[in-house]
């Protein structure tokens, strides 16, 4: 028998359904590749005997034909996300014993469609980061590595190394500025960040309310199709998740994109563009262009500002966000002589360094003269960028980007680590899309000169999730990506 | 206008003070959350994760809360803005679970309007209304329970209020006074705050500051927070407003500044100077998109609105012929001026008034009773008005009549006829007691036609006591005047 | 707009964080490097755009009026660092 976890979710349902391998057989897999996968510090809490339940009950479902859309599915869930009774911690010491009440929304659709939760993964603290490596856990290493441990890309560094190394059949992430897309771009994997409302942030410790989404981060296309489906969709607990109606993601997948005009952005090549990234960037144009799609040159005049822009409406909702991990009524507490020192040590002691720097130059943002030339500037800006794309999509139906300036780096990078912006510098190409709201979605598309995993990223109109799944799914074929 | 002018051998001085008033929304649940906003339970029952500030709650908003706000506004005179949208304020505190307050701060709900005050002296005056807009209302920490502790109960964290900011309109302690009853008066009416100051649903600050006399400098305030009744708010208006005459006219300067009024010694109490920590960096909510009203909504509303207390009054004097004064006392809350109404109907108004504003309101006031526990219903106080104006019994057996009826609560009808209180207008049954009285005081009927006028009255009391009260005065009267001739 | 030692320390009494003596300098520096990279935008000519304060079109969706929470008191209090006859518990607050 082949291995199970090699399986996607399509045809692990499939097997399932056929009686032909049963739930337990599929999670007890699984399990084993997370034991073995330990080394890459994906997982930050694992609930093998959770996952098993859910196992039991999906066979029994399975048995008596009552199967739901994803009974038996084992998957791992981004720190991030409250799974009640089980510890959620954002990766950071200031709630690292943190037992939720409640279910967040996402979650609770995946269980109610029959996933079990193979354990909570690592990802950048707060998902403030591009590298995993700002976790109160410690980095995750990139399955890709081969001499020097990578990074797995962040702040999903954790999911997308569990979906590349096989250690769950698919991961939730989230994304605010590229946290799904490029980790995912980096461990040769797939990822969506559905257009924003589409899901509930309910019960998903905020970073950037105004940015965040959740999506999923799986073997290929048509798994994050099946899954987003399941995940999405309105929650009255959330004034800004969306009322439209959900579509059959799945049912697009294979059909023809003859004709489809195919928008390329002239910003998204600046002079010195990784030569790697530029080459696989023009093969993909080039398989959808033998498929008949149209290749059309639009511009996106104020990508260039989408980076100042993120990095002043990110931090200054954050600084808000996190204001209530104060050591009052959860997480950790550092006591205090009074109120204020209590307050003062235990943000000062439970934040990491990347965490702080954001709260205070969010805070700064904010703060009384300076709201106007820094927050109000951003939010003018962030409209600006938000025209560019209607404009665009006049022109075009999707837009195929490079998912990231570069690949998978080295854990450690002296550049990134002396200066911040040199990290931030690495979501150019999805900070954009993360200020408009709109659904993008990163597919492998081939490997760099040196062996490592390299991604393209598919926007669509917001809502229009169906043709980014059409064009990726055409992409994905040709492109063969062997996953490891 | 009444004159408030403090006057020092140094000069003359003015008050100028704004207020502003937090009035805890009447909804069943919270603004945010659906959790309930009852008081008095138990410690953080009524909380949920949302109003404990947990790690990925959201809010989301109560129709109720924007219906009272609206409802609100409209009270006030006040434009309703179709368009609003809420903003976190940021503050540390122990009562501020997430680290912020919701509330609205660009776009309120409700902008300008006004409130028309009566003052003592026969005028009125229009304070001018800059704006109301909802939020959530903060935690409870009590400081009594452990001397090194403070607890924090979420309760009341989440409950919707109405901030109502008024334009820096007050020129007396009277007018602020005034301004509040009348703002109370109105929230009652629309049932969109119980209005009550001492259980802190609803919470006055007072921005105070002072000016010579005839001068339109704005100088720097203080705020007195939260006072908790309409007197305290007027003492401490006058006190603050005197204290910082006083700091002037020592050649000292003010420093804006928040103060707390003290009702045990009438004096206000510095706390804090305006710092750099008040810097609440305001942004729009975003995890609330902009609230936006449509037409119908406000309509609906508008249809439904009930008689507000101006109106009420205006219309109890033109229509019911009520005195401008009485009318305004029995229209200062809603369940009066509805007992009123009903006791009215078919009635002689003003004798109807007479009998509340007197007897009834003595009444209840002697057995500390509100107008809801009243042993005399609406009807049954009509009714004994009926048998005075029917000549059934007279002014003085009435009284008697109501004091037992304030007892047991029957009915008049049944108290008169048990007693046998039902009076005389029989002439000829009266006049054979005249005459009996008459013959058996030959003395006094001398002295009163030796020009003792003022006897007649005695004769009358005379009258009425052998009658046992039952005789018709007008006729005991006429009977005497003519015998005694 | 440059800040200086004396606005980072105010920045982080603002949101209750602590500067150690020997690291405002280089936060301070810092600091300076990403507001100098973020203003950037003000090559942006914005007159007349309206802010977009959210992407989501939507208008927002009350709810009605019923009580459908609360009563968890348990659950409210499960995490707590400190509680105490069910409320939570914190350094004396004097005002």
């Amino acid at each position: 028998m082949t291995d199970l976890t090699d399986l996607t979710i399509a045809e692990a349902l499939s097997a399932m359904k056929s009686k032909k391998i049963s739930a337990e057989e599929l999670t007890k897999a699984y399990i084993k590749k997370t034991e073995e996968g330990r080394k890459y510090n994906a997982y930050v809490l694992e609930t093998p005997e959770v996952a098993l339940q859910a196992a039991k009950v999906a066979d029994e479902n399975y048995a008596k034909g009552t199967e739901r859309a994803l009974e038996g599915v084992p998957m791992g869930i981004k720190d991030l996300f409250c799974t009640k009774g089980i510890r959620t911690t954002a990766c950071s010491h200031i709630i690292d014993n943190f037992i939720p009440q409640c279910e967040s929304t996402v979650t609770q659709n995946l269980l109610n469609a029959g996933v079990g939760f193979l354990g909570k993964l690592n990802m950048d603290e707060f998902a403030m980061g591009g590298s995993n490596e700002t976790s109160c856990f410690g980095p995750v290493v990139n399955p890709w590595s081969k001499d020097v441990n990578l990074v797995p890309g962040g702040s999903s560094g954790g999911s997308a190394a569990a979906v590349a190394a096989k250690m769950c059949a698919a991961a939730t992430g989230t994304d605010t500025g590229g946290s799904i897309r490029q980790p995912a771009a980096f461990c040769g994997i797939t990822g969506i960040k559905p257009t924003y409302g589409r899901c509930s942030r309910y019960g998903i410790m905020a970073f950037a309310s105004s940015l965040d989404q959740a999506g999923p981060m799986a073997k290929d296309v048509k798994d994050c199709a099946l899954l987003l489906k399941v995940m999405a969709g309105h929650d009255e607990k959330d004034s800004t998740s969306s009322r439209k109606a959900v579509p059959d993601f799945t049912k697009v997948l294979g059909q023809d994109v003859k004709g489809l005009k195919i928008g390329i952005p002239n910003e998204y090549r600046p002079q010195g563009l990784n030569k790697d990234v530029e080459k696989a960037w023009d093969a993909a144009v080039d398989m959808l262009k033998a498929r008949g799609a149209e290749i059309i040159d639009i511009s996106l005049p104020h990508t260039k500002y989408a980076l100042p822009v993120y990095y002043i409406i990110a931090p200054a909702e954050a600084s808000s966000n996190l204001a209530r991990y104060d050591g009052v009524r959860f997480g950790q507490r550092v006591d205090g002589a009074h109120l204020d020192d209590l307050y003062i040590n235990t943000r000062t002691q439970g934040f990491g360094k990347e965490v702080k720097r954001r709260i205070m130059v969010g805070t700064y943002v904010l703060s009384a003269g300076y709201y106007d030339a820094y927050y109000v500037k951003a939010q003018k800006v962030r409209r600006l960028i938000q025209n560019d794309f209607k404009n665009a999509f006049e022109k075009c139906d999707v837009i195929l980007t490079p998912t990231s300036p570069v690949s998978a780096f080295p854990i450690g990078d002296k550049s990134m680590i002396e200066n911040p912006i040199n990290m931030y510098l690495n979501d150019v190409f999805t900070v954009s899309v993360s200020l408009a709201g709109l659904p993008a979605l990163s597919l492998p598309i081939g490997l760099s000169a040196n062996g490592l995993p390299l991604g393209m990223q598919l926007i669509g109109k917001a809502f229009d999730e169906e043709t980014v799944f059409k064009t990726a799914y055409a992409l994905e074929q040709d492109a063969a990506f062997k996953r490891i | 206008m009444a004159d408030f002018i403090i006057e020092t051998p140094k000069g003359k001085w003015e008050l100028v003070c704004g207020l502003e008033i937090h009035c805890q929304i009447v909804s069943k649940s919270k603004i945010f959350s659906g959790a309930s906003t009852e008081f008095g339970d138990d410690a953080n029952v009524n909380v949920s994760f949302i109003d404990a500030g947990m790690p990925g709650m959201l809010p989301v908003l109560n129709k109720e809360c924007v219906r009272q706000a609206v409802k609100t506004g409209l009270g006030l005179n006040a434009v309703i803005n179709k368009y609003s949208v809420f903003s976190r304020k940021n503050y540390f505190y122990a009562d501020s679970p997430q680290g912020y307050q919701i509330t609205q701060f660009e776009y309120p709900i409700v902008g300008e309007g006004k409130i028309t005050v009566d003052l003592s002296d026969g005028t009125s005056k229009d304070i001018r209304i800059e704006r109301m807009h909802i939020e959530q209302d903060a935690a409870k920490s009590i400081h009594d329970i452990n001397p090194k502790k403070s607890y924090i109960d979420f309760n009341r964290c989440g409950v919707g209020l109405m901030e109502i900011v008024t334009k820096p309109d007050f020129r007396s302690p009277e007018e602020v006074g005034a301004f509040l009853k009348k703002l109370r008066s109105i929230v009652r009416y629309l049932g969109t705050c119980d209005g009550n100051m001492d259980e802190g649903s609803m919470r006055c600050d007072a921005s105070i500051s002072v000016r010579p006399l005839g001068s339109n400098e704005l100088r720097e305030r203080a705020e007195v927070k939260n006072v908790n009744s309409v007197k305290f708010a007027m003492q401490a208006v006058e006190y603050e407003a005197k204290r910082q005459v006083e700091l002037y006219e020592k050649g000292e300067n003010l420093k804006q500044q928040t103060c707390r009024f003290n009702p045990t010694t009438g004096e206000t109490k510095f706390l804090r100077f305006k710092e750099f920590s008040d810097d609440y960096r305001y942004f729009p909510e975003p995890d609330l998109p902009p609230l936006v009203l449509d037409d119908a909504f406000i309509e609906d509303i508008k249809k439904n609105m009930v008689e507000l207390p101006d109106a009420k009054k205006a219309r109890f004097v033109k229509e019911l012929g009520l005195t401008p004064y009485d009318a305004s006392v029995l229209c200062e809350n809603k369940e009066t001026a509805d007992f009123f109404e009903k006791a009215a109907k078919g009635r002689d108004a003003k004798k109807v008034a007479n009998w509340i504003m007197g007897d009834f309101f003595a009444m209840l006031n002697a057995k500390k009773l509100p107008l809801e526990k009243s042993p005399i219903s609406a009807d049954k106080l009509g009714r004994l008005v009926d048998l005075i104006s029917k000549n059934i019994i007279n002014g003085k057996t009435a009284k008697d009549v109501f004091a037992i009826m304030a007892e047991t609560s029957q009915e008049p009808e049944a108290i008169v006829e048990e007693k046998g209180w039902k009076q005389v207008t029989d002439t000829s049954a009266i006049e054979a007691i005249v005459d009996e009285v008459l013959q058996n005081n030959p003395d006094n009927v001398a002295a009163y036609k030796g020009g003792k006028n003022n006897l007649l009255g005695w004769f009358v009391g005379q009258v009425m006591k052998q009658s046992k009260g039952t005789a018709n005065p007008a006729i005991v009267n006429q009977l005497l005047k003519q015998k005694l001739g | 707009m440059a800040v200086d030692s004396k606005t980072v320390q105010k920045v982080a009494l603002l949101a209750k964080l602590k500067v150690d003596e020997d690291k405002v300098e280089a936060t301070k520096d810092e600091f300076n490097k990403i507001l100098k990279w973020i203003e950037q935008l003000n090559e942006v000519e914005t007159q007349g755009v309206e802010p977009l304060v959210s992407v989501n079109e939507e208008h927002l969706v009350c709810r009605e009026d019923e009580v459908t929470d609360g009563n968890i008191k348990d659950k409210i209090l499960a995490n707590a660092p400190e509680s105490e006859f069910g409320y939570f518990a914190v350094p004396k607050v004097v005002e």
